[in-house]
């Protein structure tokens, strides 16, 4: 479980956001929606401690992530999966190895499991024959693809995905979303989601935080969202092409 | 207060560099990979620049000795002298801040603007000790080996450069060499190139790890890492200098 508890963050004299509380329960998918810029990224790096709050707590499974030293970060940071927005591959080895390695490092698996595990890796997200392509040959929506099977080789706990359908075209951003429950589902894992997508948001989440004008302006389940009187709330959804 | 900040910054990343030193496994492979791209990649460029200064260190010493009544073996001590003691670890530093300072630049630029060093972390990996170290280590190690190129290349290239254009014959160019030869000043441009290699790889470790703002970012942290490495060897020379002779 996870509990973000009165989160603050600014960065100099720009208030990202004040006073941000929410739990993520075991098995959910939550989605963090909010227009470009209100900081749902930055919430993100702070739920696994790439960034820090100026007040405020992020507790993992019980345990405040900002109070740990590196070690234990470390540690509590295995239980992470995160796609990011560029899927942030590395580009100087391939894909199968890209997948392969944080078996490498995180495990004394032999060259053979490796092997294996990468394949499967790999063909639960459709990617089998692009296992020797460089990162450079890889269009948009294999490279997603790639960075999910990547995040969740060490079968993590919690996935995070950063924007996991922006830039792609309608199909494609259709395939990940499906990816996305598929993945929660046979991993059972707790996923965030940050997006300004909605037809991703109706797809995979169970439910709703919208950030909004320096903080969580509203909190609930996908069916309470499509019902509610929230003013910002309607105006960010209806803005959208997806009518709900 | 910019400075100092930036002061603050880089102490804070070799310390951590330096406590991350310990992880072996996680930098060996990058660390073969880096003495490579560091050391060997730049022996070219390097036997390339020895043998050019020490061309025209012996040409130029020989024209401007040609009408003083001085023993042509003098030209071979101070080509050899100057070389060993000054211009093969400064001249080579300074071409591979340039070659090596924006590599490592652009390399670690691209990896933070692209997220994969928040990546790295996300994995659970140090990345100071995946990325910084071997970089760093690779440095400190690789810099002295080329200094040695560059020595060989340079008096090498002093010596072909006498016979060539006939200024110096090579029995008084090498006895030259021969009769002011110091050890000590062998030992001196070794602490240099160390001390240059130390410099030139961490400064552009520093600058690409913090880089921001996309490609943009990642060229004005390449142009800093090799401005700043340049004016950091030139500085750490004369103070070297100073305090060692």
């Amino acid at each position: 479980m996870i509990e973000i508890k009165n989160l603050k963050k600014s960065f100099g004299d720009l208030l990202v956001w004040d006073d941000v509380t929410f739990n993520i329960d075991d098995g959910e998918t939550v989605a963090i929606i909010g227009r470009s810029g209100c900081g749902k990224s930055v919430l993100m790096k702070h739920i696994n401690a790439l960034l820090y709050p100026d007040s405020g707590e992020v507790l993992i499974d019980g345990e405040n992530i900002h109070e740990q030293d590196y070690v234990k970060l470390r540690k509590l940071r295995h239980r992470f999966g995160v796609l990011f927005q560029g899927s942030a591959l590395f580009d100087s080895i391939n894909t199968y190895e890209n997948v392969a390695f944080p078996l490498r490092y995180f495990t004394s698996q032999t060259e053979k499991e490796i092997e294996r595990n990468v394949e499967e890796a790999l063909e639960m997200v459709g990617l089998v024959e692009a296992k020797d392509k460089q990162t450079s040959e890889l269009s948009g929506g294999m490279r997603k693809r790639v960075g999910l099977a990547r995040a969740t080789i060490l079968k993590p706990h919690y996935m995070m995905y950063d924007e996991p359908t922006s830039g792609l075209d309608p199909e494609t951003a259709d395939e990940i979303n499906k990816l996305i429950i598929r993945m929660s589902d046979a991993l059972n894992i707790t996923s965030i989601v940050i997006t300004h997508d909605m037809h991703s948001v109706l797809e995979v989440a169970d439910n709703v935080a919208f950030l909004d004008q320096a903080k969580l302006s509203w909190h609930g389940s996908v069916h309470d969202m499509k019902n509610s009187k929230h003013r910002e709330l309607i105006n960010f959804v209806t803005a959208s092409q997806y009518q709900i | 207060m910019y400075a100092l900040r930036e002061l603050g910054k880089y102490t804070t990343l070799l310390y951590q560099a330096l406590r991350s030193s310990t992880e072996f496994s996680t930098y060996r492979k990058n660390l073969f990979n880096e003495l490579v791209k560091v050391g060997y990649d730049s022996f070219g460029i390097i036997m390339l620049t020895g043998l050019f200064t020490g061309s025209v260190m012996t040409i130029q010493t020989a024209y401007q000795l040609e009408l003083a009544f001085i023993p042509l073996s003098t030209i071979g001590a101070i080509v050899s002298e100057s070389i060993i003691i000054e211009l093969a670890a400064v001249i080579s530093s300074l071409v591979l801040a340039g070659k090596v300072g924006a590599r490592i630049a652009t390399e670690l630029g691209t990896m933070k603007v692209s997220e994969q060093i928040d990546a790295l972390e996300s994995m659970g990996f140090n990345s100071v000790s995946f990325l910084v170290v071997p970089r760093v280590m690779a440095g400190l190690l690789m810099f002295p080996v080329l200094y040695v190129v560059a020595c060989i290349f340079g008096i090498g290239g002093g010596l072909a450069a006498g016979i060539l254009t006939g200024v110096v014959p090579s029995s008084d160019f090498l006895h030259g060499a021969q009769m002011y030869f110091a050890p000590w000043n062998v030992l001196f441009g070794f602490v240099k190139s160390f001390v240059f290699g130390f410099l030139i790889t961490s400064v552009a470790c520093y600058k690409g790890y913090y880089a921001s703002g996309g490609a943009e970012g990642v060229g004005k942290s390449t142009t800093q890492a090799t401005v700043l490495g340049c004016i950091f060897v030139l500085l750490a020379d004369f103070l070297l200098a100073t305090l060692l002779l």
